[in-house]
């Protein structure tokens, strides 16, 4: 199935309030669902000198967004900095499932009923398919937004090299490593924290630690739980289908008394349905996205945390050396360099993971106000319409005989 | 309930009502004996209420109403059933029974369980109402209401009393208002004999109690089983003998009987010649109507479960949104969450409120009436067999005067006599066969033109309380957002 998309300029900001900066504009201007993978076209205007153009195009897919992400982490320049979260792989299968499924179908559906539910499918896999088109490009204008990553080499080798990058997925091994270095990082984590000696000498950063775990495992489970009742939602409008279709049917054979009510009614489920469908979709941008995406960026900055206190211990250890070098007075000389290496590192570290962590608030109080006033707006709207709605039927209802 | 809100069909008037009733009673003791079959044959259905409802061919309103029972005081009943005399018998063996008079379906009583801290569903109190919006001088004025279930006796002889309160101001009865304790078995006697009594005279007795309530308001907005002295016996008399034979299932096993009956029926190959093709359209048009019924049951049913599951979800997401709130360090969002989780439990509420609504008004309505047109399926049966009956009549009477020309022929004096004697017998056999068939087929005639009468009224009333159940729902809906949108806009 091949699906063309030209998506609307903005919905990278629901998620991101992003200060606008004219010398590097990122946006993915066109993307292409092939069978199982999709092309995004990522076009750049820019009239930053390093470029050779100042408009200019390139062809990128999902395994070339985390590429550059993985470049991005584990680069010690940016040890300080949170990276922004990868985004998610395209991920249609269920939808695609379903749509199989409704093909296979079930003989007892009317013809309408059929195409409503296709329609209803399709709709889904477009809405999936634009959400993946938007993640991976606030990706991308995350980066180009910051001072630091946007002067990164393979940034621009990735926004500018016309040709494929030849990067490929992570094979089983890789995926596998990938996996235990998680592992390993958060085993690390336990002992570093576990470590005596290893005081938190900031209050600040404490208190983020503090605030951090707890709040990424209660926004994670809120995202899991917003998108259950998006779910819900949908059934339910999925519902009124074939009880509008009954209703119009009872509707055609009935007595003329009853004949124009049952008609009323199936026109009023069908139209209801398409309200509560809204409300679903609604739910799903504005709530379960943005929890959904504030979770990978607390992830994020879990991490830059971690990275943090990995430099903290290397200092505390390097101290450690330097005590035992001077005791013994031996190799004092390198065993102070490194001391020193080390204390510089961790306070570079400190400083700019601060203003990331200050940073990391205001984007997320700004997102969630935005998308909270949204919210609570459009569940207004829908809500006055489905009144309106209803009130109309019923005053057709009851002016029958 | 309340107000027959149409005139009795032979006109206003209690006499007329009695007439007819004589009428009646004088049918009945002629075909009581051959077309009864008294509930005495007994037949084992121990099966709680669970497992009939999954057995039964068409809806499972008993399985969904049990799990909700909050409404149907009967829920407990089915145990004062199973724990009864291990014979149980079906209340009416071989037919199922018809019942019609639809009422405006499905009120609830109020239900003075000591059910916790849940919050009281609306209770549809339709039976008020009607009165109030009764114009048109009906003299039927009787309200009843179930109430008060009280568990008496213990251990293996226990069961489940209820207090029904009549209000009248019919002159039939004693006072105006009073009130008796009814147990289950009480009910299903008198379904019983008022079945018994009136069934295959095409009159039709509701179904009987799943839904008590209902069951009785139907019964007493039918102008001819209002006057049954053992419905008045049921409504007034302080001491009602046992009935013994009657403990037996519940309403859901009356609708799967009915519904076998209904198959047994259907395999049944009586060929009757219709004259009438009337009876045979409208013998198609319920057959449609029930089809399409059961679809949109089903899909209601559906609809249900979803929002239940809306609801739940939406509980447990306002929970977690709490939870985020306290996390959050950013006070005026942190506030802004906290909002939210309240805005999300108060709309979990709403969903289950509106869960409700859809089951009992909507499901139910749906439901109700798939057992009320079997039960117009029955009637219509009972008419075939009374055709049969007469046709078999009219088949003796010819054997018998075959019989009697070749005892003429024998020339055997006291068989001629005999014969003589058994054709006069049968003669009248035929004529009152006649006379029965043409009866119920007037019967059926006027019951299905108020049947449909009342049916189109219950739908719409119905559907318009449905309908403003859901405008409720979507105002409060409103109110909430409104209220957080400044909270979200406070955000700093």
């Amino acid at each position: 199935m091949e699906w063309f998309c030209n998506p609307s300029k903005e919905p990278s900001s629901m998620l991101v309030d992003l200060q606008g900066d004219s010398s590097l504009q990122v946006e993915i201007s066109d993307a292409v669902s092939e069978r199982d993978k999709v092309k995004f076209t990522v076009q750049t205007k820019s009239c930053l000198p390093h470029f050779a153009q100042t408009e200019f195009s390139v062809v990128r897919q999902h395994e070339e967004f985390i590429w550059l992400h993985d470049a991005y982490v584990e680069n010690e320049e940016y040890a300080g900095l949170i990276i922004p979260p990868a985004p998610p792989r395209p991920d249609f299968e269920a939808s695609r499932e379903k749509l199989q499924k409704l093909g296979e179908g079930d003989s007892s559906i009317t013809r309408e009923e059929f195409a409503k539910m296709k329609q209803e499918l399709e709709a889904e896999y477009l809405a999936i398919f634009k959400k993946t088109v938007a993640m991976h490009e606030v990706f991308l204008q995350r980066l180009a937004a910051h001072p630091t990553l946007r002067r990164d080499h393979n940034f621009f080798v990735f926004l500018e090299y016309g040709q494929d990058l030849s990067v490929r997925g992570k094979n089983r091994k890789e995926l596998l490593g990938g996996f235990l270095k998680n592992i390993v990082k958060s085993a690390d984590e336990a002992l570093i924290t576990g470590m005596s000696g290893l005081k938190e000498v900031d209050d600040f950063f404490e208190h983020e630690r503090t605030f951090l775990l707890e709040y990424h495992t209660r926004i994670r489970d809120a995202c899991l739980r917003a998108d259950r009742v998006m779910r819900s939602h949908k059934c339910l409008a999925d519902d009124y289908i074939p009880i509008s279709a009954a209703l119009s049917s009872l509707g055609t054979q009935e007595v003329n008394q009853l004949k124009t009510s049952f008609l009323k009614l199936a026109e009023l489920f069908e139209r209801l349905r398409k309200l509560e469908g809204r409300v679903a979709s609604d739910e799903d941008l504005k709530l379960s996205d943005m929890l959904r995406y504030y979770m990978r960026d607390s992830q994020a900055a879990k991490d830059l945390l971690y990275r943090r206190l990995r430099a903290l211990a290397d200092y505390e250890n390097a101290n450690k050396a330097l005590d035992r070098a001077r005791t013994r007075n031996r190799e004092v000389w390198p065993a102070e360099s490194h001391q020193q290496l080390c204390c510089q590192r961790f306070e570079r570290l400190s400083d700019s993971a601060k203003q990331e962590l200050m940073d990391f608030k205001s984007r997320r109080v700004s997102s969630f106000r935005k998308n909270l006033i949204e919210l609570a707006e459009l569940e207004l709207k829908h809500a006055k319409a489905s009144t309106l709605l209803l009130r109309n039927t019923l005053v057709a209802l009851r002016g029958e005989p | 309930m309340a107000a027959e809100r149409e005139p009795p069909p032979l006109g206003d008037g209690k006499p007329t009502d009695f007439e007819e009733l004589e009428d009646g009673e004088d049918l009945f003791t002629s075909t009581v004996s051959t077309l009864e079959s008294s509930p005495s044959s007994p037949e084992p259905s121990s099966h709680p209420a669970e497992d009939i409802s999954a057995n039964s061919n068409g809806p499972k309103p008993a399985e969904v109403v049990l799990d909700d029972d909050r409404e149907d005081l009967f829920a407990e009943a089915t145990e004062e059933v199973s724990l009864d005399s291990p014979e149980r018998e079906p209340i009416l063996s071989s037919e199922p029974s018809p019942a019609i008079t639809p009422v405006t379906p499905t009120a609830l009583i109020a239900p003075r369980i000591e059910s916790k801290s849940m919050s009281a569903p609306v209770i549809f109190d339709r039976s008020r109402e009607e009165i109030e919006e009764e114009a048109n001088g009906d003299i039927f004025d009787i309200e009843i209401g179930v109430s008060d279930p009280e568990k008496v006796g213990d251990g293996m002889n226990a069961y489940m009393a209820y207090r029904v309160t009549t209000k009248t101001s019919l002159s039939m009865f004693s006072k105006s208002e009073f009130s008796v304790k009814r147990r289950f078995s009480d009910f299903l006697g008198l379904h019983s004999k008022l079945a018994s009594k009136y069934l295959h005279v095409g009159y039709i007795v509701p179904p009987a109690p799943e839904k008590s309530i209902v069951y009785l308001q139907r019964t007493v907005k039918h102008p001819i089983l209002l006057q049954d002295p053992d419905l008045r016996q049921f409504l007034e008399s302080s001491e009602l003998p046992r009935a013994v034979n009657t403990q037996a299932l519940s309403g859901a096993g009356i609708l799967r009987m009915v519904n076998k009956a209904a198959d047994a029926v259907n395999k049944m190959t009586i060929k009757m010649n219709e004259s009438d093709a009337w009876f045979e359209e409208k013998q198609q048009q319920f057959e449609n109507l029930d089809q399409q019924l059961r679809k949109l049951h089903a899909s209601v049913e559906a609809l249900v479960c979803h929002r239940k599951e809306l609801s739940a979800n939406t509980a447990a997401f306002a929970k977690s949104a709490a939870m985020l709130g306290n996390s959050e360090d950013h006070t005026a969002l942190s506030r802004a969450l906290s909002q939210l989780a309240e805005v999300e439990e108060k709309i979990d509420q709403l969903h289950q409120e509106q869960a409700f609504a859809d089951f009992y008004m909507f499901s139910e309505l749906l439901s109700d009436y798939i057992r009320l047109i079997a039960a117009v399926k029955g009637v219509f049966d009972h008419r075939m067999k009374c055709w049969q009956k007469w046709e078999d009549a009219q088949i003796t009477l010819l054997k018998k005067r075959e019989t009697e020309a070749k005892m003429t022929v024998a020339n055997k004096p006291d068989k001629i006599q005999q014969a003589k004697n058994e054709i006069r017998e049968w003669e009248a056999k035929v004529q009152q066969g006649e006379r029965d068939f043409e009866q119920i087929s007037k019967t059926i005639r006027k019951e299905v033109g108020r049947f449909e009468k009342e049916r189109v009224k219950d739908f719409k009333t119905v559907i318009i309380k449905y309908l403003e159940s859901l405008v409720q729902t979507q105002q409060q809906l409103i109110k909430y957002w409104e209220a957080f949108l400044p909270e979200a806009k406070a955000i700093a």
